[in-house]
């Protein structure tokens, strides 16, 4: 009994940090393939599905640059019309809070917003902001899982914890290719550690080197609704840089 | 000097036609309007209103310039002076690298609290819009601002002035004497067409954003001085027929200006404060100070509820010019983030030292892709208006809401994009 336990404890001591080891390289080599294109530009639809099937829809366009200190997003509204305009400009840190101003045209004022705010659906939608803005690894901590086959590839299944105390989420498992190192699939588990969301990206090309999905589809587990996102006229390398990621610039972004 | 202006304006207008075919929108707004009752003055308790907006934009040069055209106009059933027409943007605008340059007529808005804008100068506020004063009337100007950083430096030069609007004898929210905007007077020999300055530096980091501004120029607000033709003022009445008026009077002014917001997780903490010079009779400051605390997710639902708590002060106390001298607002902002992005705004402010109470409500939600409703309600809880002629006897400066006191009501607006 004694010498079982003492096994098992020397077995756990001895596998759990090469288990967080393996699944933090794993997430590291995920991001890794993720960033380093430069700068950015899409067009993003969006469709809302209820659950009997009626749909709405929001089209934007979507500017990413990295920088030294994080990345820079920012985000135009074309419809629907009454928010034409409205821009979301979002400096993501790796290790501090993310950063939100909101520029609204109709009272040419821009608003500096709460940071909590990410994890509130974004424009209605099933995605939440910190479903949508590119991950960084330092943001989780991490645990693997198992090795099983995805469709026709094999996955790593690995598990994050947000470190974020603003986050809508307890834990996350996600689906990573051996392949590729493409996030295929992610369950979200809500603050009461229930299934909350299903995340699936599927359509991945290689732009200018850089594999993106095609379409994104979060399925909400627990109301039924689902959101899409689908993702066109993908440009890396743009020539954007930080001037176009300032305040000024999100004023005149439109 | 306007004449150049304008001249300059279409010339660069027509330029940009040259270039490319316009982006345009255009929105159509019917406003209804039901007061609890008939005005102090027997104005009509029914008011209905349509809005319309343009947007046309040209842009040129790898979108590094732009010209904005946004013509405005409001009919209105009740008041003729609220039926107006205004240029809100007519506007050139390049970009390069930290500089950006804007000339022609524009926006600007600087401010942060939600009970008064205390700080904002640039614009003159379109009181006829709405009386929280969001709308703004069109300022010629050239600006040039320069951003890096953290550090952002705007300056502007005002050539041509616009002064304010005000609600007209048949309009509601009015003062118990008409405004005779036609009468208006200046410091200034130049009168409208002094050239006003104004600049404003920003610095932000982690959260942290504060504005320093300054001006120096034509009030953008007037002093209204009464003018009282005393052969017509007999013991306790005015002669039939005779209303006395309040003149516009538009004095030089140096104002300096801090904004400030602080932003720490789900917590907002608000500052506004101006000191101003050449206004009235001597130098004055005004406050808003507050914070915002949003519950993202309230009570397990999709909603997000803000609570809002903010102090308004200035150094005039009863001799202020504006309601908000000494006085708390307490508000409720309600995101239900569905997908017709419906919102609710509760404020409700109260005069910490008369028992007077406004309370705002307002709500929107999208209809479809190209209609969305908008209703508001203002209530008002002070004494009774005074009369005509109890304002030239006994003036009210404790209740200064009293005035609207009969004007509380229910407004709906019907919006169409296209």
């Amino acid at each position: 009994m004694r010498t079982a336990l003492i096994a098992s404890a020397l077995a756990f001591a001895l596998t759990s940090p090469c288990f967080a080891d393996q699944a933090d390289t794993i997430a590291q080599e995920a991001d890794k393939r993720l960033h380093g294109f430069g700068d950015s530009a899409a067009t993003l639809k969006m469709t809302l599905v209820n659950p009997s099937g009626q749909t709405a829809e929001r089209a934007l366009r979507v500017q990413n640059l990295e920088t030294g200190d994080g990345d820079r997003s920012l985000m135009i509204f074309d419809t629907p019309r009454d928010v034409a305009g409205t821009a979301l400009l979002t400096h993501t840190q790796p290790g501090s809070d993310d950063l939100q101003w909101l520029y609204l045209p109709a009272i040419s004022r821009v608003k500096q917003i709460a940071a909590g705010n990410k994890s509130g659906p974004f424009m209605g939608s099933e995605f939440a902001f910190e479903d949508i803005v590119t991950p960084y690894w330092q943001k989780f901590s991490y645990s693997f899982v198992r090795e099983e086959k995805c469709e026709a590839l094999t996955c790593f299944v690995i598990e994050r914890k947000p470190k974020d105390a603003n986050s809508g989420y307890t834990r996350q498992q996600v689906w990573i290719d051996k392949q590729d190192y493409l996030i295929r699939r992610i369950d979200f588990y809500d603050r009461r550690n229930t299934l909350l969301k299903t995340y699936t990206a599927t359509g991945f090309q290689k732009v200018q080197g850089y594999w993106r999905p095609a379409s994104m589809l979060m399925v909400n587990t627990q109301n039924c609704k689902q959101t899409r996102l689908d993702w066109s006229e993908f440009k890396f390398k743009t020539g954007l840089k930080k001037d176009d990621f300032t305040e000024n610039a999100l004023k005149r972004a439109r | 000097m306007r004449t150049v202006t304008y001249g300059a304006l279409a010339a660069l207008g027509l330029t940009a036609t040259a270039y490319a075919a316009p982006a345009l929108k255009a929105e159509v707004g019917l406003e209804a309007t039901a007061y609890f009752q008939d005005g102090t003055q027997d104005q009509s308790s029914k008011q209905a209103s349509l809005r319309l907006l343009g947007d046309a934009r040209w842009d040129w040069n790898g979108r590094d310039d732009s010209f904005t055209l946004k013509p405005f106009a409001r009919l209105d059933s009740q008041d003729r002076e609220r039926s107006h027409a205004d240029v809100r943007e007519a506007l050139w605008l390049h970009a390069r690298g930290p500089w950006q340059t804007r000339v022609g007529i524009g926006q600007t808005f600087w401010g942060v609290t939600e009970g008064a804008h205390v700080v904002d100068i640039v614009n003159q506020t379109d009181t006829l819009e709405t009386p929280e004063g969001d709308a703004r009337l069109g300022q010629p100007m050239l600006n040039v601002g320069w951003e890096r950083e953290a550090h952002l430096v705007d300056v502007f030069v005002l050539p041509g002035f616009r002064e304010r609007p005000f609600a007209g004898s048949d309009g509601r929210l009015r003062l118990p004497w008409v405004v005779n905007t036609d009468a208006a007077t200046y410091e200034s020999g130049a009168g409208r067409n002094h050239v006003d300055l104004a600049a404003r530096y920003q610095f932000s980091a982690n959260g942290l954003r504060l504005g320093l501004s300054g001006f120096r120029g034509t009030s953008r607000e007037p002093e209204l001085q009464p003018v009282v033709d005393m052969t017509k003022v007999g013991p306790g009445f005015f002669a039939p027929g005779y209303q006395p008026e309040l003149q516009p009077y538009y004095p030089q002014i140096t104002q300096w200006g801090v904004d400030l917001q602080l932003t720490r997780g789900d917590w907002l903490w608000k500052l506004e404060a101006i000191d101003r010079d050449g206004f009235g009779p001597k130098r004055f400051h005004t406050a808003d100070a507050g914070l915002e605390y949003t519950q993202v997710g309230v009570f397990g639902s999709r909603c997000d509820l803000g609570w809002l708590l903010e102090g308004m002060y200035d150094s005039r106390q009863e001799q202020a010019t504006h309601p908000f001298e000494h006085d708390v607002l307490l508000g409720w902002r309600l995101a239900f983030n569905d997908e017709a992005s419906s919102d609710l705004l509760l404020a409700v402010l109260r005069d910490t030292e008369h028992p007077e109470t406004y309370v705002r409500l307002k709500g929107s939600t999208r209809l479809n892709d190209r209609l969305k409703l908008a209703v508001e309600a203002r209530v008002l809880a002070t004494r009774d208006p005074q009369t005509p002629f109890a304002v030239l006897a006994s003036p009210d400066l404790d209740y200064k809401l009293r005035s609207f006191g009969d004007d509380s009501h229910l407004r709906a607006e019907l919006t169409w994009f296209y």
